[in-house]
């Protein structure tokens, strides 16, 4: 875990204390809202549908219990009691009040967190692989680099007006847990022929309104150059991005308009200026990061006590859901599920970020993850102490069995919290959710991630959901469109829109019966949906959501 | 020549915890829809608009939304309306919970 050193602190405090004037200055009325407004985006505030809401980034999705228990602090002192985890491994408090929010940024800063540029037209908080440091297919832990960029990409003075948000995500592992293709700039470390690791950098992906698959830009980046290739994609963006429409100024739409190889010309010609500058004092700020970054003090225990509590079904069927292979042999990697059934997707109380906290310190080497799958995770658990971690959870409803299952649903906050929104997500994600505990399939359905976005900026990634919902506003009624066989990994694929949305009571029915259509197509248990998927095309999924006659009312 | 004008009530967020709030026939800004002054005439939309601006360093975001007359007041036509009238459908949080 990094540490803020004295030059953080002081930034990160004069950074506090100058929007405690600002919003003096709002309330006394010495600022108008215009002029107001972008400092408290600067600063993460936003003011939504029945309140202000303040996002917190979680840099790389890394927390320790420090972290959380402060979050949780917050959350009791300031807001309702809770917070929403989301799928940019942010905190969002939905109910803060504006003379409070200097007070809880004082509160972050006195654990080394802050809010800045989690709004704006900035490079936002960078994300990585939820299992970074612990998953046995990985090269190198991403997080250290993920750090250099968020110290870099933090108040850089020419990135503070782009043309556009921008996201960077970095995953150390070959198999993307990160969404790296739909992101501004996502870099996946890679070998080269000689074995040497550097990094594939992907440029121009996202999800919205538009939603493009990444390009490789370069398939292989020594790992020296990050910074200067970083900032010259950047840089060369920020000149040839559009600002004459908000819809196009995007890099996505840069690339597109302008292709991939003269967009990579000018970043090339752009890198050769800008590498010369680097004197290598990234490196040597790297190389202080990394020794921050230790690997756990594994310990070997006896086992014998799991494999005996795994004739325990319940317990049994959570370690075969909930816990991942770690690289390091009688470890695993755990992940804690914020989807309990009837929940909201995502939303953790104080006293369950507490028992977390608790728990990362008794079993988990102190390191706590959020991941963009709105789920927490606990990287470090030797399997001996699995048992009595379960016990401790299902204390709090944190041991629900169904990572990567049906009710396993992201689900942004939608219109019940957000002004951008155009319909609800929250309540279809619980009902779904609840339909399918009550039908006891999921576990025979199998793997199956269902994403749902409450408007077309896709913040609950519907594109790449092997099943997507998306909200909309049709005259004036909620509506939901339904995309079949996208996909978030490695293999990237932007889902099918299956055809005519459905109403907010046919939702449901309509996942339900699309469910139970796959039961019938697959070939064995064993193929997936989206395996289903691709062996027989989207025809026999659209014939199961529309059965003829049924569904006469097209929007 | 124009439809007929939708009736409209002003509505924007308290400055200082962001609640939704609504414009009234005696210029105060009231928590509750229903006492929402019900504006059917667009002229007087525009000048209403302009009286309650007077008001943009307490209240935020500032704007007219489609309402309808109903027995008790005002009441919101869009969904989107009608959420800003209780607060989110998960928890009984926001105005709901106030009453």
């Amino acid at each position: 875990m990094y540490d803020y050193n004295d030059f953080d602190d002081a930034f990160v405090r004069e950074r506090v204390a100058q929007f405690a004037e600002q919003v003096e200055r709002r309330i006394d009325g010495s600022l108008t809202e215009d002029e107001f407004r972008p400092f408290r985006l600067m600063n993460g505030l936003y003011l939504q549908l029945h309140a202000y809401m303040l996002r917190v980034a979680i840099p790389y999705g890394t927390l320790n219990s420090a972290k959380i228990r402060q979050l949780a602090y917050i959350a009791d002192t300031w807001d309702k009691g809770y917070g929403h985890f989301t799928t940019r491994q942010n905190i969002q408090y939905n109910w803060p009040i504006l003379r409070d929010v200097p007070k809880m940024l004082d509160a972050l800063a006195d654990v080394g967190m802050h809010a800045i540029q989690t709004s704006g037209n900035t490079i936002r908080n960078v994300t990585a692989d939820h299992f970074a440091g612990a998953a046995a297919d990985e090269i190198a832990d991403p997080r250290p680099v993920a750090e250099l960029i968020r110290q870099w990409s933090t108040d850089h003075p020419e990135f503070q007006f782009l043309p556009r948000k921008f996201k960077i995500a970095i995953t150390g592992a070959p198999n993307d847990r990160a969404v790296t293709k739909a992101h501004d700039i996502g870099l996946r470390m890679v070998r080269n022929a000689q074995g040497e690791a550097g990094y594939e950098v992907i440029v121009g992906g996202g999800l919205g309104r538009t939603p493009l698959v990444g390009k490789v830009i370069r398939d292989f980046l020594p790992q020296v150059d990050l910074l200067p290739y970083l900032e010259a994609i950047v840089a060369t963006y920020n000149l040839m991005g559009r600002r004459d429409n908000k819809y196009k100024a995007r890099i996505k739409i840069t690339v597109l308009e302008n292709g991939i190889e003269a967009f990579r010309d000018a970043v090339e010609a752009e890198f050769s200026l800008r590498r010369a500058a680097f004197t290598g004092v990234d490196q040597a700020l790297l190389a202080e990061i990394k020794s921050a970054f230790t690997e756990p003090d594994y310990v070997t225990k006896d086992t014998l006590a799991f494999e005996v509590a795994k004739k325990d079904p319940v317990f049994r069927s959570w370690v075969d859901t909930n816990v991942a292979k770690h690289k390091h042999a009688g470890y695993g990697i755990v992940s804690i599920s914020l989807k309990a059934h009837g929940e909201t997707p995502g939303d953790a109380t104080s006293a369950q970020m507490r028992l977390i906290a608790d728990l990362a310190e008794k079993y988990g080497h102190d390191d706590i993850r959020i991941s963009h799958e709105q789920n927490v995770i606990l990287p470090h658990v030797a399997l001996a102490d699995l048992p009595a971690l379960h016990a401790a959870l299902q204390t709090q409803r944190l041991a629900t069995a169904n990572i990567g299952l049906i009710s396993d649903i992201i689900a942004c906050p939608g219109m019940d919290y957000c002004a951008l929104a155009t319909a609800r997500a929250i309540p279809v994600a619980q009902a779904i959710a609840l339909r399918f505990d009550e039908l006891k399939l999921e576990h025979d359905v199998g793997p199956l991630k269902i994403k749902i976005s409450g408007c077309i900026n896709a913040c609950g990634h519907h594109h790449v959901g092997h099943i997507g919902i998306l909200g909309l506003d049709r005259a004036g009624v909620e509506n939901y469109q339904v995309t079949i066989g996208g996909d978030g990994t490695e293999t990237t694929v932007i889902g099918e829109r299956a055809g005519p949305g459905f109403a907010y009571d046919e939702i449901v029915p309509a996942i339900e019966r699309l469910v139970l259509a796959y039961l019938t197509f697959r070939e064995d248990p064993q193929e997936t949906f989206l395996q289903s998927y691709r062996r027989l095309g989207i025809e026999p999924f659209k014939a199961a959501l529309y059965p003829a006659g049924e569904h006469a009312d097209a929007a | 020549m124009k439809g007929r004008y939708t009736p409209k009530v002003i509505t924007g967020n308290a400055l200082l915890e962001g609640d939704v709030v609504y414009f009234t026939a005696d210029d105060r800004w009231s928590r509750h829809h229903a006492e929402a002054e019900l504006i059917e005439d667009e002229a007087i939309a525009d000048v209403r608009m302009l009286t309650a601006s007077k008001d943009k360093n307490e209240i935020v975001g500032i704007y007219l939304a489609d309402a309808k007359a109903g027995p008790n007041g005002p009441e919101p036509v869009h969904f989107r309306e009608v959420f800003r009238t209780r607060g989110p459908s998960n928890y009984v949080h926001g105005k709901q919970a106030d009453v």
